[in-house]
């Protein structure tokens, strides 16, 4: 249980900064389905600047940079070019997957040193409960702490009213004098940047190498955790701690002897998923109180 | 600084070029990317693309006994653009709803799997009237994974993007499973696959030599097919007014549920088609990797043809050569399989931004702010 709870952690990071990123997209109401593509980029420029240079800082740093790259293909096509924005986050997933597969050619098969723990010597280890909640690596306590940052930033700043208020109606932001484009573009890129973080985390971290499609749909994971949370950050941590530990049941169930073939275990994250969207979005009234109202819808400025 | 400016009318003839233009600019990009990766740009774009287009062009215009020489490459375009056509028309439709499945390769792969199910347990000798009901059953397991989403979309609002996708990794992993459990071949050393169909569950080959099957009716007739059925049909233009002005179809009486059920139903059941059809003419057994990546592919498809189901025939067969050519360039200059998707994903961008030229015209205003 003590090995369940701690690779639960370890496997919400992921999701939560994936997740956390697009909330802030969509909150601006922009609906960006290519944090698949962005997750796999950053995962793979993060390994080969890890193998490169050695520095895991330079590495995470690689990552962040590379998901923000391209959620700048993203928004000039979306947000300037005005192009719908299904079909352009596909797009940026379809290219995601072939640019990641090319750079990280050279790099199949070769294992890193997983990133270093930060273990506080006769606390960490002593406990049970310090086991679990502490000793992880520093990234596990930053998707948390950007997860707080988000909330208040959204919440109580206001630059975040303005970023939500131009979520649920570009219109009047655009008449209260706010440049609708330009928040939008901050919060894209802020949220590519998280993806390619979270891509960081899984080639960095929770597999130290790169394989092919490694990501596998975790960023479509994130998406629907985004509609799971109702657009709000506190949510979205329990609903990636959630995750995670049906993720995690592929791994463990067949430990526990359960009598299940391990295909049908490793669909239980995708079959969740469902299964969440289905109980949130059923009830109208959970999903439009927090739904930014213009998600999705092209702006341009009249005047 | 350059603004957009919106045009009176959408342009017409932009509406047309827009592809071409995109594809162009994919060839620049990819040269650029080519040249970045040092091979030579000029010459990895010959392989890639003009190679295949050239082939084509030869076996069409050479009299009958010389053009049979350079049928191989023409052929093998088509048998690749198949699928494709029959997932992207399908996709075309759908999304001219305005309803997003994306989860097409689920459903080639459900298909798949319900065809292949009775292929497996056809009795000894099975002849090819058996490939009637081995393709409706394709079509039915598609139609099968797609009222997933429409019935969860419907019934509770879940968003049909996220459900279709999810959907194609337990299809993926369903068929992982068959085809090391159930459907596994015992005399098949281990391996992961069925054993093969036999003889009359194979799609009957049309031009000896090739590939070419009897899919090619399939693709063709179902472009057709939907094509009427969008241009003069009263569902057609209810498709089109649910997509359009959801708002303006209700108060004409249709309804919004039933149009989700019809373009998924519609789309999932081509798509599941497709998958029986390419099994039963490329692999002819279950196994894990049967090319579901083409679900994703025919959403270019479909963009590239305008979302018109005619469009999506030609977009397949452009989409064909990226692959064919993908393949020649991997042999010939050692360029790796991923390429093929760096080109596809960006000519669908190319195409998302040119199609901003048909709305809008672009205007130079100086220095000036606005």
């Amino acid at each position: 249980m003590e090995n369940f709870l701690i690779s639960m952690i370890i496997a919400a990071t992921p999701l939560l900064l994936a997740a956390t990123g697009e909330l802030v997209a969509e909150r601006s109401g922009v609906l960006n389905l290519g944090v698949e593509g962005m997750m796999l980029v950053g995962a793979v420029v993060a390994f080969a600047t890890a193998s490169a240079t050695g520095s895991p800082v330079l590495a995470v740093a690689a990552g962040a940079g590379a998901g923000l790259v391209m959620a700048l293909i993203f928004a000039v096509i979306a947000l300037s070019l005005l192009a719908n924005q299904a079909a352009t986050g596909l797009a940026l997933t379809i290219f995601g997957i072939g640019a990641s597969g090319l750079i990280g050619q050279g790099f199949v098969g070769i294992a890193l040193d997983p990133l270093g723990k930060l273990a506080i010597p006769g606390v960490s280890d002593s406990t049970m409960l310090g086991r679990i909640l502490l000793g992880h690596d520093a990234m596990v306590y930053l998707a948390l702490a950007l997860a707080g940052a988000v909330a208040w930033f959204l919440a109580r700043t206001r630059a975040g009213l303005a970023l939500r208020a131009v979520g649920d109606n570009h219109d009047s932001g655009h008449a209260l004098g706010y440049d609708v484009v330009a928040i939008r573009y901050a919060a894209t890129l802020f949220g590519g940047a998280c993806a390619g973080l979270a891509g960081a985390y899984l080639s960095l971290a929770y597999t130290p190498m790169w394989a092919e499609n490694m990501t596998a749909g975790r960023g479509w994971i994130a998406l629907a955790l985004v509609v799971f949370a109702t657009w709000k950050p506190g949510r979205v941590v329990a609903g990636a701690y959630l995750f995670a530990a049906v993720t995690q049941l592929q791994f463990y169930g067949q430990d526990w002897g359960w009598p299940i073939p391990s295909q049908f275990l490793a669909m239980a994250p995708y079959v969740a998923t469902i299964l969440a969207l289905v109980i949130i979005s059923r009830d109208v009234n959970l999903t439009k109180a927090n739904a930014p109202a213009c998600i999705g819808r092209p702006f341009r400025a009249e005047r | 600084m350059l603004v957009l400016e919106p045009r009176p009318q959408p342009s017409r003839a932009l509406a047309l070029l827009s592809p071409v233009i995109a594809i162009m600019l994919t060839l620049v990009a990819g040269g650029i990317l080519l040249a970045l990766m040092r091979r030579p740009p000029v010459e990895a774009l010959r392989v890639y693309f003009f190679q295949p287009v050239e082939e084509f062009w030869l076996w069409l215009t050479l009299p009958a006994e010389e053009a049979a020489m350079w049928l191989y490459t023409p052929s093998e375009v088509v048998v690749k653009a198949i699928p494709l056509a029959l997932i992207g028309g399908g996709l075309a439709v759908c999304f001219r709803a305005n309803v997003w499945n994306i989860g097409a390769a689920g459903q080639y792969t459900a298909g798949a799997i319900l065809a292949g199910w009775l292929a497996l347990g056809a009795p000894e000798g099975a002849s090819g009237i058996w490939l009637v009901p081995y393709l409706i059953l394709g079509a039915i397991g598609g139609m099968a994974w797609a009222a997933i989403p429409a019935f969860l979309r419907v019934r509770f609002n879940a968003n049909e993007i996220l459900v279709s996708l999810m959907l194609t990794y337990v299809a993926a992993l369903l068929l992982d499973w068959l085809v090391r459990g159930p459907f596994k071949d015992p005399a098949g050393f281990g391996f992961p696959e069925s054993k093969a169909f036999q003889a009359g569950f194979v799609m009957p080959v049309l031009v000896e030599t090739t590939r070419l099957h009897l899919g090619v009716v399939f693709a063709i007739g179902a472009a057709l097919a939907l094509w009427l059925m969008m241009a003069r049909t009263m569902k057609g233009f209810e498709v089109r007014v649910m997509g359009a002005a959801p708002r303006a179809g209700a108060f004409a009486g249709f309804s919004r549920d039933r149009t989700i059920w019809f373009v998924l139903l519609l789309s999932g059941g081509l798509a599941g088609l497709a998958g029986a059809v390419e099994v039963s003419a490329t692999v002819q057994q279950l196994q894990p990797n049967i090319s579901a990546e083409y679900g994703f592919v025919a959403i270019i498809v479909a963009f590239l043809g305008r979302l018109n189901p005619m469009g999506a025939l030609l977009g397949a067969l452009v989409l064909a050569v990226s692959y064919i050519g993908g393949e020649n360039a991997q042999i010939a200059l050692k360029l790796p399989k991923a390429v093929t998707g760096i080109f596809q994903g960006m000519l669908l961008f190319f195409l998302l931004g040119c199609d901003t030229l048909i709305r809008f015209r672009v205007r130079w205003l100086g220095r000036r702010t606005l």
